[in-house]
């Protein structure tokens, strides 16, 4: 009996093991292939040259270019916003039916399917003006960035001590200059590591630039036309039966990844030095 | 509970007031994002809901040529790969947790815990691409035909591992899905995990319990609930899950028993449809999958939500 007992919980740490081990091989799998597969590929085209016609060479310039700067809208319109309501969650709102209501849907959102939100953008404003653009893909990063920045937004306003609240407020400072001058700054690292995230997230998004921002196979600064971007290039470039495609696929990817994770990486580790 | 914050002195009231508007309103707008993208669906799905009603979901007839659109195959294709998806990464997630909050060493967890982290902060498109050009390869050269050999001529499940081994399937899309949704379920594990009150813990040493009736006996229906409601949130996550799904899942619309053949799941059916898609109604067919696949998530996540409320987790994590 007690020999069962010994074995049966040697067997569950085995298996708690093995359990690991099979989750990291996929990492280091899947970094390794991309690390391998898209070093091969890349060379300084990459970062001068357009994308190319099927079976020549090139680069990705002018996805580089559409994805930085619809990330970088999305950001512009998302952050605020974000910031904004997650404020309302942890102070101007707290305890309200509206707060715990936006609180709960939030949370959906942020696990809602990106695709969704990519063909609601493609509702609300590619198929009213009739053609792809970049700025309708902005949109959609922008939606998905807020739910993020609010999750986060209102996570690190929480931990704000209340004894901060309190004095600001003993010293007569109206509310919003408490929140504005105080929490925020009290705040901040956990609001920019928030924003740093949405971030790394929204740059590597694929579906809901499907169907707004499309892809443009040419140089295009206009936000008001298709615009190319990594993540659909990737896509339509894998997809493809070229060669030279694939390997521009596999470059794209490799930067992708370096970028995400390597944020990620950076994030956590001064976050971390931060809490300490 | 701490209290809320005083009322505000009546100096700068009307900069007060301006200011919980402002945040207030933006707080409306996520509603109004949630709701829009609802309503757009179901609104952008009228034309395919009129046309087909019920049969929408019950037929398995996908042909734009004769604009006859029937959901059944990427219906039962996401279901299927979703299931299997959390039939692996379930039991991967707890022992994940489990080597996180308890048996390694605890130099080694923050490295363990962050690697898992990763594995969620990888874009989807590079789950796809991996999975098209390696993954597919590997199982078609070595996990398919094994399992076909084996497995195949058993009776009932037998026919789930026919046909030729291709790697492009319904099972080499459940199996990146549920690599895809292991840190997710192992992110809410560890902190439910971390939950359960050390006296609780403490008090099942003192009896003499080994670290796997801890596991069974007192963890695990302590946290319950909650571990109900990560598994619900990694079913609405794969539900959702487009990119990867769409790379590896083939793009046929055949109702097939066997694993080891192509299918079709609704986000990739949409994925890979919908700018070629050259009639209203193809197109709007495509938006009521949408909707369908909203209402599902959404009751999915709903549910997690709920479950992960109960259990009171005060310093979790969302994502």
């Amino acid at each position: 009996m007690r020999l069962r007992r010994q074995l049966t919980d040697i067997a569950a740490s085995l298996f708690a093991l093995a359990a690991t081990v099979f989750g990291l091989t996929w990492l280091v799998w899947i970094l390794w292939t991309t690390v391998v597969e898209g070093a091969a590929a890349i060379s300084p085209a990459l970062f001068t040259e357009m994308t190319p016609p099927p079976g020549s060479s090139g680069g990705l310039l002018n996805a580089f270019y559409g994805s930085a700067v619809m990330v970088l809208l999305a950001l512009a319109i998302g952050t605020p916003l974000g910031i904004a309501a997650g404020t309302y969650l942890a102070e101007h709102g707290r305890h309200s039916r509206l707060a715990a209501t936006v609180s709960f849907l939030n949370d959906i959102l942020l696990s809602a399917p990106s695709i969704v939100i990519g063909l609601f953008v493609y509702e609300l404003v590619v198929r009213p003006a009739g053609h792809f653009s970049g700025f309708a893909g902005a949109l959609a990063l922008a939606m998905i960035l807020l739910p993020i920045v609010v999750r986060t937004t209102d996570e690190a306003l929480r931990l704000v001590p209340n004894q901060m609240r309190e004095a600001a407020f003993a010293l007569g400072m109206p509310a919003w200059r408490v929140t504005s001058r105080i929490i925020y700054k009290s705040a901040l690292s956990g609001i920019v590591t928030g924003v740093l995230l949405g971030l790394a997230r929204i740059a590597g998004e694929t579906a809901p630039l499907l169907f707004t921002a499309l892809n443009n196979q040419f140089w295009s600064a206009s936000m008001a036309q298709p615009l190319a971007n990594v993540p659909v290039v990737i896509f339509q470039y894998a997809m493809s039966p070229y060669d030279e495609w694939h390997a521009l696929a596999w470059a794209g990817a490799l930067v992708l990844t370096i970028f995400v994770l390597g944020l990620n990486l950076m994030v956590r580790f001064f976050a971390r030095k931060g809490s300490k | 509970m701490s209290p809320s914050p005083p009322a505000a002195p009546t100096s700068g009231a009307g900069a007060d007031r301006l200011f919980g508007l402002v945040t207030a309103g933006a707080a409306w707008l996520v509603l109004l994002v949630l709701g829009g993208a609802a309503a757009s669906m179901a609104w952008g799905g009228r034309l395919a809901f009129e046309a087909f009603g019920l049969g929408f979901i019950t037929s398995r007839d996908w042909d734009a040529v004769s604009g006859k659109f029937g959901a059944l195959v990427p219906i039962y294709g996401t279901l299927a790969t979703s299931i299997i998806a959390l039939v692996i990464a379930v039991p991967v997630s707890i022992g994940i947790a489990l080597i996180l909050t308890d048996i390694a060493p605890r130099w080694l967890r923050a490295p363990i815990g962050t690697a898992v982290e990763l594995l969620a902060a990888i874009p989807s498109i590079i789950y796809g691409m991996w999975g098209l050009f390696v993954f597919a390869p590997f199982m078609a050269a070595h996990v398919e035909p094994w399992l076909s050999d084996t497995l195949g001529p058993l009776p009932v499940i037998g026919t789930l591992f026919t046909g030729p081994p291709i790697g492009i399937g319904l099972l080499t899309a459940s199996i990146v899905l549920g690599i895809m949704i292991i840190p997710f379920i192992t992110a809410v594990a560890r902190d439910v995990f971390n939950a359960v009150p050390t006296s609780l813990r403490e008090a099942a040493v003192a009896l003499g319990s080994t670290r796997w009736e801890i596991l069974s006996r007192v963890t695990l229906p302590y946290t319950r609930s909650a571990i109900i409601g990560a598994i619900f949130l990694g079913l609405g996550r794969a539900l959702g899950e487009t990119m990867a799904v769409t790379f590896v899942l083939g793009n046929a619309h055949d109702l097939s028993a066997s694993l080891l053949m192509p299918s079709n799941s609704i986000a990739a059916a949409i994925a890979n449809e919908f700018t070629e898609a050259d009639s209203d109604l193809y197109r709007s067919s495509l938006i009521a999958l949408a909707f369908l696949l909203f209402v599902v998530t959404f009751l999915v996540l709903a549910a997690a939500k709920l479950m992960l409320m109960r259990i009171g987790r005060t310093h979790g994590r969302t994502h």
